[in-house]
């Protein structure tokens, strides 16, 4: 028996959260930074040997572990990963380090409690990763909550509760009505909290309650994305939040949405998804245009990111929901792009958040004349951005729209493809009214370049986005075994349009 | 292909070295990297084409892939390239006029606070045209077709502070997604339909799914012309065809040496390398390849329009550039593809030479107004007259190129513009014909704006104050030279395709000449068809063409030097058509009030309306509402709870509606 890493990697951040609860003095905030940083670092060093030692070679699940946890109700203490979890806890093991070391100077209330919420999110959000007990899913679902709440709430800008309240109830409505779909699947399976059983036994549910599962894991899930209509607490929650708080919330906790469709909605219920299909790709389409207009009127900068991440969302549903290998495969690889490069947007807006405390576009304003070294990473996320080909988002995009465009809703193809234009539109018009232009602004003059940390924290998301540009294999050979299963599970039907010439 | 593969990669090498660690070394070395690795890829580049034309420009080509890009399911692309004659003669062209622009660029842009990114732009731009060139597949050459156009953007809003200029760089980024929304479609479509985005693929089977039909709109369309026009859209884009033209002429807000190096000579070619490239498909789609002619031809009339009336330098220069490409189109449309490309290198070397002496002018009159302390807009050539006293070597240069533009024997432009012209006629239907009688009128435009731009800008009494007179002096060696040597190919160049009329290329020593070198790289559809020419017909077209370039010159004499107050009489007896060429048919305001405007409004009204007002607003009035009940039926509840419970039940509802339409 090797070493249980799975969980090893999900409970380090507690732990070191624990240290910093009870070890470290509350007037010590220097000693808390640390403790937590050297805690992300280790977990994400301790993340990297499952990617290592990850088989490319099988849908399977890997690095599983299984024990007897409360048997009387069939729950179970069940881990492991695939794919797709994979990707997903590598990001999040990636951005919870990153956006801890972005907190250095930006967190100066109760740091120490700072500190421990973000290690008990990184935490939750890996156990939800990782999680094959719906039980289990469940609870670090739930528990994933608590702590970005209170990052928004207590962290947050001037409207902090607000924003914090609006993100809970939102994300607990959806959960109440995954808890009932949970409970269903839980009695109709012979009560049994295993995701994978229940995987094997939904499909043979009658297509009526299939339906009903289907739309309820669906709203819950949609909800998270966040899908349209179903997105206005997300500008505010962004808003509110401190820049790490955005940099999670839109790198990983999005996800959450995306990867419940993947895990649970497409698999379990393959006779409820055709009569679903076109309501979600309108509801996608939808997503991807008008999130891009609403980003156009925006005059606040986490705003317009916020926005763009609706419109960028909808690309991924698009891609999950076309049901072919293609649109699949760049669905989730978007999914990890949209973390690199939004999570880039967001700490990038903090750099100037912390020096001026606006985000105001129309403050700003060639700011490229004071802040060079600025200029370049801001350029090169706001190309990553809108899919400039080199760089990760194109990849993505690509092979999200191609396969659409191979898939019996061609027609969203065409949509997706309008969006880009827009999507251009959107940054860079706000690129130029940040960066170029003249700078005319008294408060901006003297601004200072990025510092040392500053350049640290977004260097590593620059290489990823130029590695996923050039070579994206590593990253899409990791998927491949397991959307091939994935696809295999859902109905044949609306898989694709038949075989190629 | 490792020799080919280090072509690219010289360029990019020097790119990420300025880019990377040019601040820790004097900026001279920047260029002197910059150039050396373009002089180097030359050099190369020169050698293929050494080296092809000994095969005798026949096959088997370099092809091959260097890795695996992107791979999913049946979806494969490589990163791999191909060298061809028509790729070689591209790689040619691409480095000899950047390596031009890099040697102009290092007096043009002394003293700017941007010198090393300036070069280290020019680099990536280098690197990215000859990755788009040398591309084997339609996704790499859409790569490297992104990475120029972000170059082009980047060097336009090159002075960034300007707001014309950042506005610029963004039009002309967001018109060429409108054309990349197509090109994007297109590539959808071919691997639909092919499997593949492999050319070989694709124009090994491109014969067989003749005759296959698409659904679109609830029309049945052949796929083959839906896959020509979506790629031409592209093409429209990024060679500034009518409608998509209007993003170039602002472009004119970069540095000049950019002007003459992306903006005229090579990037916005590429879509004629594009069709060309395709030849084999636009061959099999005859009516997608009337719509490349017929937009070509009406680009190259109405660009050419609108340029006899422009007063800014560097604008006449713009709208010929648009003119010209149209020319391209128009040949390459009527499946005179080795035209085409013919021209596109002519083309390359005269509106090079053109732009960089353009760029002299605006140079020196800037310098000197700056150093008389007048304050005048150095473009405008208003401002200007007179300048050959002060600028010999750059009014001897330019008058060479706009000599070869005008189509005056035996100048490069004369061989490519008349062999367009020449093929046009031949092609034997009416279509031709008509074509042909648009490409003499704007020939004869093009000689009388580019004699215009001439007289206006270097004879005459200069219309300026006197105290500048003496500031404004001839640009320094670094700049002169490249000009030189231009002019010298823009002499030259067009003995590679000199007219068979005249003794073929073999004449003067080139062999079969262009058009056979070319050939094997583009397909033998319906081109063939087109007559036989009898001499005399030839003679008289040839005549003709020549007449009008003369013509044109010598209206042009007659308006702006022999008697420049009935210029202005001209102008003013036409009050209409003047004010309509003059606001460039009024496209740009067109565009404001029917997208940009439009979308802008519908964005904020959306948000305000929607957004903001009917969800947040059903959220919030439903809020009270609930909050008033809970309040009255239990104290306990707090408002906000609820409402967003609201909220969420009102977006349950709507998806419900959606969900269950769609489900019945």
């Amino acid at each position: 028996m090797s070493l249980p890493i799975l969980s090893i990697v999900t409970f380090l951040p507690l732990v070191g959260a624990a240290a910093i609860l009870f070890g470290v003095r509350r007037d010590n905030p220097a000693a808390a930074r640390h403790v937590a940083f050297a805690t992300s670092v280790v977990t994400f060093l301790a993340s990297l040997p499952l990617a290592v030692r990850f088989d490319r070679t099988t849908a399977a699940m890997q690095f599983v572990e299984t024990h007897a946890w409360i048997p009387s109700m069939g729950i179970r203490y069940h881990v492991g990963i695939d794919g797709i979890t994979l990707l997903l806890i590598l990001l999040t093991t990636l951005l919870s380090m990153i956006a801890i070391l972005s907190t250095w100077t930006a967190v100066t209330t109760r740091v120490k409690e700072f500190m421990v919420a973000m290690l008990v999110l990184e935490t939750s959000m890996i156990g939800v990763f990782i999680a094959l007990d719906f039980f289990l899913f469940y609870l670090f679902w739930e528990a994933m909550l608590v702590p970005m709440y209170l990052l928004i709430g207590v962290w947050g800008g001037e409207r902090r509760i607000y924003a914090a309240v609006k993100f809970f109830l939102y994300t607990l409505a959806g959960s109440v009505l995954m808890l009932v779909a949970i409970l269903v699947l839980y009695v109709k399976s012979g009560r049994t909290f295993d995701i994978q059983t229940i995987a094997h036994l939904a499909p043979t549910f009658s297509p009526a309650m299939q339906g009903w599962i289907f739309a309820a894991l669906f709203l819950a899930f949609a909800v998270k994305v966040p899908m349209f209509p179903f997105h206005t607490w997300l500008p505010d929650a962004h808003t509110e939040a401190p820049t790490a708080g955005s940099v999670i919330l839109a790198g990983v906790l999005l996800k959450m949405g995306t990867y419940g469709f993947l895990r649970f909605a497409i698999p379990m219920c393959p006779d409820a998804l055709p009569r679903f299909l076109p309501a979600i790709m309108l509801l996608s389409g939808v997503a991807i245009i008008y999130g891009a207009l609403m980003a156009l009127a925006q005059k606040d900068l986490k705003k317009l990111v916020a926005y763009s991440s609706v419109s960028h969302m909808g690309y991924i549903t698009l891609g999950l929901f076309a049901l072919n290998q293609q649109a699949m495969e760049g669905g989730i690889l978007q999914m990890i792009n949209h973390g690199i490069s939004t999570g880039a947007l967001f700490l990038l807006v903090g750099v100037i958040y912390e020096r001026r405390h606006t985000r105001l576009i129309s403050e700003f304003g060639g700011l490229t004349k004071v802040m060079p070294i600025y200029a370049v990473f801001f350029s090169i996320f706001t190309m990553s951005s809108i899919g400039l080909p080199g760089l990760n988002g194109f990849v993505g995009e690509f092979l999200t729209l191609v396969g659409v465009f191979h898939s019996q809703f061609r027609i969203f193809a065409v949509v997706g493809a309008f969006g880009i234009i827009l999507g251009a539109g959107y940054m860079l018009w706000m690129f130029q009214r940040v960066m170029f232009n003249r700078l005319d602004n008294p408060k901006n003059f003297e601004l200072k370049d990025m510092n040392v940390r500053e350049f640290v924290v977004l260097a590593p998301l620059v290489v990823l986005a130029v590695w996923i540009g050039l070579y994206p294999d590593p990253f899409l050979a990791i998927l491949h075994p397991t959307v091939n299963h994935l696809l295999a599970q859902a109905p044949v039907s609306v898989a694709s349009l038949g075989p190629l010439p | 292909m490792t020799t080919t593969a280090w072509i690219p990669a010289l360029p990019l090498l020097a790119f990420l070295c300025n880019g990377l660690f040019g601040s820790f070394y004097p900026r001279r070395w920047s260029h002197r990297i910059a150039t050396a690795a373009v002089l180097a890829a030359l050099a190369l580049s020169i050698g293929t084409v050494i080296g092809l034309v000994s095969h005798s420009g026949h096959g088997p080509f370099l092809y091959g892939d260097l890795y695996t890009w992107i791979a999913a399911g049946t979806f494969r692309v490589g990163v791999g390239i191909q060298v061809d004659p028509l790729t070689a003669m591209m790689l040619v062209v691409v480095t000899g006029i950047s390596s031009a622009v890099h040697v102009y660029s290092t007096g043009y842009m002394e003293g700017d606070p941007g010198y090393r990114r300036f070069f280290t732009y020019l680099s990536l731009f280098t690197f990215s045209m000859l990755l788009l060139v040398l591309a084997n597949n339609f996704l790499l050459l859409y790569v490297g077709w992104e990475l120029v156009g972000v170059c082009s953007y980047y060097l336009i809003g090159f002075w960034y502070e300007k707001r014309s200029a950042a506005d610029a760089g963004k039009k002309a980024f967001v018109v060429n997604r409108v054309g990349d929304f197509g090109f994007g479609l297109g590539i959808f479509l071919i691997w639909v339909t092919f499997g593949s985005l492999d050319y070989h693929t694709v124009f090994a089977q491109a014969h067989t799914i003749v005759g296959q039909h698409i659904a679109l709109l609830g029309m049945e369309v052949p796929t083959l012309t839906l896959i020509c026009l979506l790629l031409f859209v592209g093409a429209m884009g990024k060679s500034a065809q009518f409608p998509l033209h209007v993003w170039l002429p602002d472009a004119m807000e970069g540095p000049t040496p950019v002007s003459a190096l992306i903006h005229a000579a090579t990037m916005v070619t590429a879509g004629v390398y594009m069709v060309a490239r395709c030849s084999t498909l636009f061959d099999l789609a005859p009516v997608a390849a009337d719509v490349v002619a017929v937009v070509g031809g009406f680009t190259a009339l109405f660009a050419a329009s609108i340029g006899l009336v422009q007063n800014d330098i560097k604008r006449v220069l713009a709208y010929s550039t648009v003119s010209q490409l149209g020319y391209m189109f128009l040949a390459a449309g009527l499946g005179a593809y080795g035209a085409a490309a013919f021209h596109l290198m002519t083309h390359a070397f005269f509106k090079g030479l053109l732009f960089l002496c353009s760029g002299a002018v605006i140079h020196s009159v800037e310098h000197g107004f700056h150093a008389a302390g007048v304050h005048a807009d150095p473009q405008d050539m208003r401002n200007m007259g007179g300048l050959r006293a002060q600028m010999p070597a750059t009014y001897r240069t330019f008058v060479v190129g706009a000599l070869a533009i005008a189509g005056i024997p035996p100048l490069a432009g004369f061989c490519s513009k008349d062999l367009i012209l020449e093929r046009a006629f031949a092609h034997g239907n009416a279509l031709g014909t008509l074509l042909w009688g648009v490409g003499v009128a704007a020939a004869l435009m093009t000689a009388f704006y580019m004699f215009r731009l001439i007289f206006m800008t270097f004879h005459g009494e200069g219309r300026y104050p006197a105290e500048a007179e003496s500031k404004i002096h001839e640009s320094p060696v670094s700049m002169t030279r490249p000009l030189v040597v231009l002019a010298l190919f823009s002499c030259v160049a067009g003995i590679v395709g000199w007219p068979e009329l005249l003794g073929g290329p073999s004449l003067v020593h080139m062999g079969e000449g262009i058009l056979a070198f070319l050939a094997p790289a583009f397909g033998h559809g319906h081109a063939a068809h087109a007559h036989e020419l009898s001499e005399a017909v030839a003679w008289g077209l040839m005549g003709l063409s020549v007449a009008v370039g003369v013509a044109g010159i010598a209206i042009a004499y007659a308006l702006y030097v022999g008697r420049p107050e009935r210029a202005v009489a001209l102008g003013r007896a036409f009050p209409q058509v003047h004010r309509v060429l003059l606001n460039k048919y009024f496209v740009d305001e067109l565009y404001d009030v029917i997208f940009v405007n439009a979308i802008k409004t519908l964005a904020r009204l959306l948000h305000r309306g929607f957004d903001v007002f009917v969800i947040d607003g059903i959220v919030n009035g439903t809020a009270i509402i609930i909050r008033d009940i809970g309040a009255g039926l239990r104290p306990l509840q707090t408002g906000r709870v609820n409402n967003y419970a609201t909220v969420m039940l009102t977006g349950f509802v709507v998806i419900a509606v959606v969900a269950s339409a769609t489900w019945l």
